[in-house]
């Protein structure tokens, strides 16, 4: 293995100017990270241990009735608490449907917003990729690219961001809260991962030795409590990456859907926000036909970018079925199989 | 080897009667507490670890190595290469039987797949190996490769799996399709596969002088050792390896390929201890896997849904530089009772690692592609799977027209079924919908595998202390060797198992074959009882021989061993303790051999196989097209069942190695490159809990006198059969789609919702 520099910080402004020389990568849980490390994919000569940093760990109500997440939380961790279950129960379920209990025990807040693609030709220090060596070409592009995206990519780069989390919290407006040289900042969440364009290889909005230090769910967010669901399509029932996936929130007054929220997931280079299907939403009734419609605004730019033209079939069809089960109401406990399809026939112990 | 501390099991063991009994096994309290060493626990002192480094093309040249970079970083210490290497004994690429397959051990610069290994780094640390590795940044003359069944020019192999006939004939296929009332001709596609065990494979060895001590998981121990013996020019009693667990081989552990013979040679380049450990990524490719096939039946019934002709042909490839062909039309040998058989073979050549035997090898691919034409033609006959299967049902071998030395199948197609509830299915396709909406549909296939022999010595003694000993050099693979053939050791000694010391997994105990073709209990377990049998008419003869004993004259016929004491047969009151016998004759132990080896004369009457019947039930999403297996229930007619408990796991896991089969796995090459795109557990799929529903496992009882002398038919792969085509089958069932190409996937049924 290549031999790298590692150190370990105690606190956050250490840890930014830690990371400031050129090569230097924070390093949180490592489940994706040190995968890349030991595939030649990801070479840094130096790791920013930030898991010993202190008060990353937290999830706090603000007095705004915001709910701020630290960066260090794991998954499996906000995913079991309660309260946030409760209020924010399509985000729980998303987390729940990722990985393995194994990797959300370890995965961290910030590092799921910022693993990378699961592109086979980008894990693949043989073939050629713009996202891991800019201008090189794009193998994937007449290669195998069945789970490739349908929107938003470019001839450089059709790859997608393979999070669940981030797929219900960007339809929850989620703000990720940032360290960084020139001190703190804060983005929406909607605009930290970049589409390729003609430079994949810048992913975020991030600038080098940028920290994650918290997402925000703005006080909104709980609005959705009772009419949200987070539905993933994969290849096997668990244990698997979206094929496409899901979020749905609903605000429904008097029969009608006072306001909707709609993300895509294993589409884009980025959790994709589909606002125009949510504008279709307001103030109609929850109808099946009102959904088709939705679904179908949601998709209008798709194409495929491969092999992969029943993605957007599927995702239409997915965003039929996450709306008309957010509609149907949140369930009081979340189903063993979380955002599957099998969620009620499952007889599964878990996933 | 210190010695294993098996321990005994909870069950109760009625005494004289260890075989049947659910024991568990012996070695699972070692394996669960990390006291279990498998080949790469192993360190000795002065050790230095190997790392290979592998080509990523698929088809060319290597043109250089920076060997300097690698060399100058810290801890290296050597780099083997093409020009800097031992000299083997033997060109590598010789094949000295039909068991040996070409390997690469370095012997040129040419690249003849992807994962080929092309240099070996080693180095005082795994990471400075890994990183060595790295920094050789192998420059090549890239090929076009061979990819793909459609690679090139097709040709008629000369035999297919281990010396089949490519062709097989019965009556005239033609004439009886022309003569069919309905008919079917359907091609189905099945992806490569690769084995995949948990444990990677590893050696660990050592050289002292021209000793050379080797820890290495291997299906195949002698073979093992005859095959590094000529490589190295070593006489085989130099040799010495232990395999006593191996962590799965399914097939790839049984003949040696390059990545042991590697470590062989860079301990002897350095001159030190060597470990090397292949990285998961590095198993696609240089020990086998499954090719890839496509298979095209025609089929034919008359009115009555009778068969009148079944024409199976399979395309598959093999490596371009060695010869290995999945039989899978061979499958249409044994099942059903067509007057007229044709199966046929044809392949090409691509640039791949040699395809090899894995798990069910053509059984399970060419079980997938049956058992899915038999449910396509049952359907156009309008006739329920299981009843078209019972109109079709075998009486004798149809290929070779033999009786089959037994077959239960008829009561595991009954029982089966029975315990499923399939009288219940609806004839039609996409009708059967649960509670919440998704689609259910019910499948069945007919599973098979022959019953085979092997040839396997064992050594049995009784001692004075009045305890047994049984040594072979069998192989535990976690199917429970150490368990099984220890209870039929406990038998054939007439002792308790906790009064038999039972060794076995070192290459200096007597041959036990190989494990594989689901044989091995089996033939070990004949050479087993033989030996058992041999050792207890020495000990009868010292008796009945010795005027003091209360069994003298009885005959060596006329006295049974049972716990621990030899009885007179006409008088059970009569007999004395090993022990007395042994003391009273002054002598240590006795010992004696015995051999396990198929019956040629029963061969030749009799057709012999295992059988089973799967039933499956799958749930899809309807308009999304996700599917979960939600039942399984298998019943298997294996012959004798050594231990329940043991067979029932094997069974399971046959299934759901089926259910994976039709749903999941798939080594995705790149079509330009000819590499692996998914090459670890992350990508490449196989069923996680959450995929494996209840399943439910029969063991159908069969009494079989011919097979051998205990009436052991194997069970190690007759489970993917059957259940692969019973979850196809299901999946037609619940969507009314029929997918030909596996895994069946998400996309194949969003046409319909
Ligand atoms: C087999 C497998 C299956 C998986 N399946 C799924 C799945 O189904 N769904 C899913 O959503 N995910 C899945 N994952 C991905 C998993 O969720 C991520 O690996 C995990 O969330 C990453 O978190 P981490 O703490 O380990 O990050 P690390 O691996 O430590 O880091 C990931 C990246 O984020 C950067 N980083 C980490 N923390 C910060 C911070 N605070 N500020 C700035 N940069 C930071 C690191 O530099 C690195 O680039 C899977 C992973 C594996 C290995
Ligand atoms: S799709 Fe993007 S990540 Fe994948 S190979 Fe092309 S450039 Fe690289």
């Amino acid at each position: 293995m290549k031999q790298f520099d590692y150190v370990r910080p105690a606190t956050v402004a250490e840890a930014v100017a830690a990371a400031a020389q050129p090569g230097a990568v924070y390093l949180a849980a490592g489940t994706n990270l040190l995968d890349l490390m030991k595939g030649g994919v990801s070479r840094p000569d130096r790791l920013v241990d930030v898991t010993h940093l202190d008060g990353l760990d937290r999830i706090e109500t603000l007095a705004d009735g915001s709910l701020r997440i630290g960066a260090l939380v794991s998954n499996a961790d906000l995913a079991h608490d309660a309260n946030f279950a409760k209020s924010y129960p399509a985000v729980a379920e998303a987390l729940l449907s990722g990985a393995s209990a194994q990797l959300r025990n370890a995965a961290t807040v910030g590092g799921n917003l910022l693993q990378r693609t699961r592109c086979a030709y980008f894990y693949d220090p043989a073939s050629r990729c713009n996202k891991r060596e800019a201008g090189s070409g794009c193998d994937a592009k007449d290669g195998e690219n069945r789970g490739h995206a349908v929107l938003g990519w470019s001839e450089s780069c059709i790859a997608t961001h393979p999070s669940d989390f981030c797929v219900p919290l960007v339809a929850l407006d989620a703000i990720v809260e940032i360290e960084g040289k020139g001190g703190r900042r804060e983005i929406a969440l909607d605009e930290l991962h970049r589409l390729p364009g003609d430079s994949p290889d810048r992913e975020s909005a991030l600038k080098a030795g940028d920290l994650i230090v918290a997402v925000r769910l703005p006080p909104a967010a709980r609005g959705f409590a009772t009419h949200a669901r987070y539905l993933k399509v994969r290849d096997r029932t668990s244990y698997a990456f979206a094929v496409v996936s899901a979020a749905a929130a609903l605000r429904i007054e008097n029969g009608k859907v006072a306001e909707a929220r709609i993300a895509l997931g294993g589409v884009a280079a980025k959790p994709w926000r589909a606002r125009a299907a949510e504008d279709v939403l307001r103030g109609v009734a929850p109808t099946a036909d009102a959904f088709q419609e939705a679904a179908w605004r949601a998709l209008t730019d798709a194409k495929p970018s491969g092999d992969n033209a029943f993605k957007i079939e599927l995702a239409r069809r997915i965003v039929v079925r996450a709306l008309t089960l957010a509609a149907a109401g949140t369930p009081a406990r979340l189903p063993a199989l979380p955002a599957s399809p099998f969620a009620s026939t499952s007889g599964a112990i878990h996933a | 080897m210190p010695e294993l501390n098996l321990t005994g099991a909870p069950a109760h063991i009625r005494h004289g009667s260890n075989i049947g009994q659910p024991l568990t096994r012996r070695d699972g309290v070692l394996k669960v507490t990390g006291q279990a060493t498998y080949a790469a626990d192993n360190h000795p002192p002065g050790m230095l670890f190997a790392v290979i480094a592998v080509s990523s093309i698929a088809h060319g040249r290597v043109v250089s190595l920076d060997v300097a970079a690698a060399k100058r970083h810290p801890g290296v210490v050597d780099v083997m290469t093409p020009d800097h290497k031992p000299q083997l004994a033997i060109d590598p690429e010789i094949k000295t039987n039909p068991f040996v397959f070409r390997m690469e051990a370095l012997q040129s610069n040419e690249v003849r797949y992807a994962n080929q290994p092309i240099a070996v780094v080693i180095a005082d640390t795994l990471e400075a190996a890994t990183e060595g590795a790295v920094l050789l940044a192998p420059r090549y003359e890239t090929l076009p490769p061979l990819v793909g069944l459609d690679a090139g020019a097709s040709f008629v192999p000369p035999v297919v799996g281990v010396g089949n006939p490519t062709e097989n004939h019965l009556g005239d296929v033609e004439a009886g399709l022309a003569s069919a009332d309905k008919q079917i001709d359907a091609t189905y596609e099945t992806p490569p596969q690769y084995h995949n065990a948990m444990e990677p494979h590893a050696i660990v060895v050592q050289w002292d002088g021209d000793r050379l001590s080797v820890d290495m998981p291997t299906q195949g121990l002698v073979l093992s050792l005859a095959r590094i013996a000529e490589l190295f020019g070593i006489a085989h009693d130099k040799i010495h390896i232990r395999s006593p667990f191996l962590g799965g081989g399914f097939g790839s552990k049984g003949l040696m390929g390059g990545p042991p013979v590697l470590g062989i040679m860079a301990a002897k380049l350095v001159g030190r201890p060597i470990k090397l450990v292949l990285r998961r990524e590095q198993m696609y490719g240089p020990v086998g896997h499954r090719a890839p096939t496509r298979q095209r039946l025609r089929i034919g019934a008359d009115g009555e849904g009778r068969l009148t002709a079944l024409d199976h042909h399979a395309r598959t490839v093999s490596s371009t530089f060695d010869d290995f062909y999945e039989p899978a039309a061979d499958a249409s040998h044994t099942l059903y009772a067509a007057p007229a058989i044709r199966t046929s073979h044809d392949a090409v050549r691509v640039n791949t690692g040699t395809p090899l035997f894995m798990r069910a090898p053509g059984e399970a691919t060419g079980s997938i592609a049956l058992e899915s034409a038999i449910d396509e033609m049952a359907w156009a006959c309008g006739m329920d799977p299981l009843a078209f299967r019972l109109k079709n049902y075998a009486e004798v071998e149809p290929i070779t027209g033999k009786p089959f030395s037994s077959k239960a199948l008829r009561a595991c197609y009954d029982q089966g079924a029975a315990r499923f509830g399939w009288a219940k299915r609806s004839l039609q396709p996409r009708q059967m919908r649960d509670d919440a909406g998704l689609l259910v549909g019910w499948g069945m296939g007919t599973a098979t595998f022959p019953a085979l022999m092997f040839q396997a010595e064992a050594r049995a003694a009784i001692r004075r202390d009045g305890s047994g000993v049984m040594e072979i050099g069998a192989h535990d693979m976690g199917q429970g060797a150490w368990t099984a053939l220890a209870q039929i050791a406990a038998d054939a000694v007439g002792l308790d198992i906790d009064r038999v010391t039972f060794k076995a997994g070192t290459s200096d105990l007597p041959d036990a074959g190989i494990a594989g073709g689901s044989a091995h209990t089996a033939t070990a377990g004949a050479a087993i009882h033989s030996a058992g049998a041999a050792v207890i008419a020495k000990l009868a003869d010292l008796a009945t021989g010795d005027e003091r004993s209360p069994l003298f004259g009885a005959g060596n016929a006329g006295v049974i061993a049972r716990d621990g004491r030899l009885i007179r047969r006409d008088d059970e009151s009569r007999g004395e303790s090993y022990a007395e016998i042994l003391a009273r004759a002054g002598v240590a132990e006795v010992e004696a051999r015995g051999t396990g080896a198929p019956n040629p004369a029963a061969m030749e009457e009799y057709a012999m196989h295992a059988h089973g019947a799967v039933f499956a039930e799958v749930k899809v999403d309807p308009e999304l097209g996700q599917i979960r297996v939600s039942r399984m229930v298998g019943a298997f007619a294996a012959g004798r069942i050594v231990n329940p408990h043991l067979v029932k796991s094997q069974l399971f896991g046959g299934m759901i190695w089926g259910m994976s089969f039709a749903l999941h796995e798939q080594a995705i090459t790149d079509r330009r490159s000819g590499r692996i795109m998914n090459a670890d557990l992350g990508e490449y799929h196989v069923p996680v809990n959450a995929d494996v529903p209840p399943l439910d496992v029969i063991t159908v009882e069969e009494h079989d006198p011919h097979v051998n002398a205990l009436g052991i038919k194997g069970v190690g792969e007759i489970g993917i059969t059957g259940s692969a085509g019973a979850v196809a089958n299901a999946v037609w069932h619940a969507t009314g789609v029929r997918v030909r190409r596996f895994p069946i996937r998400i996309e194949d049924l969003l046409t319909q919702s």
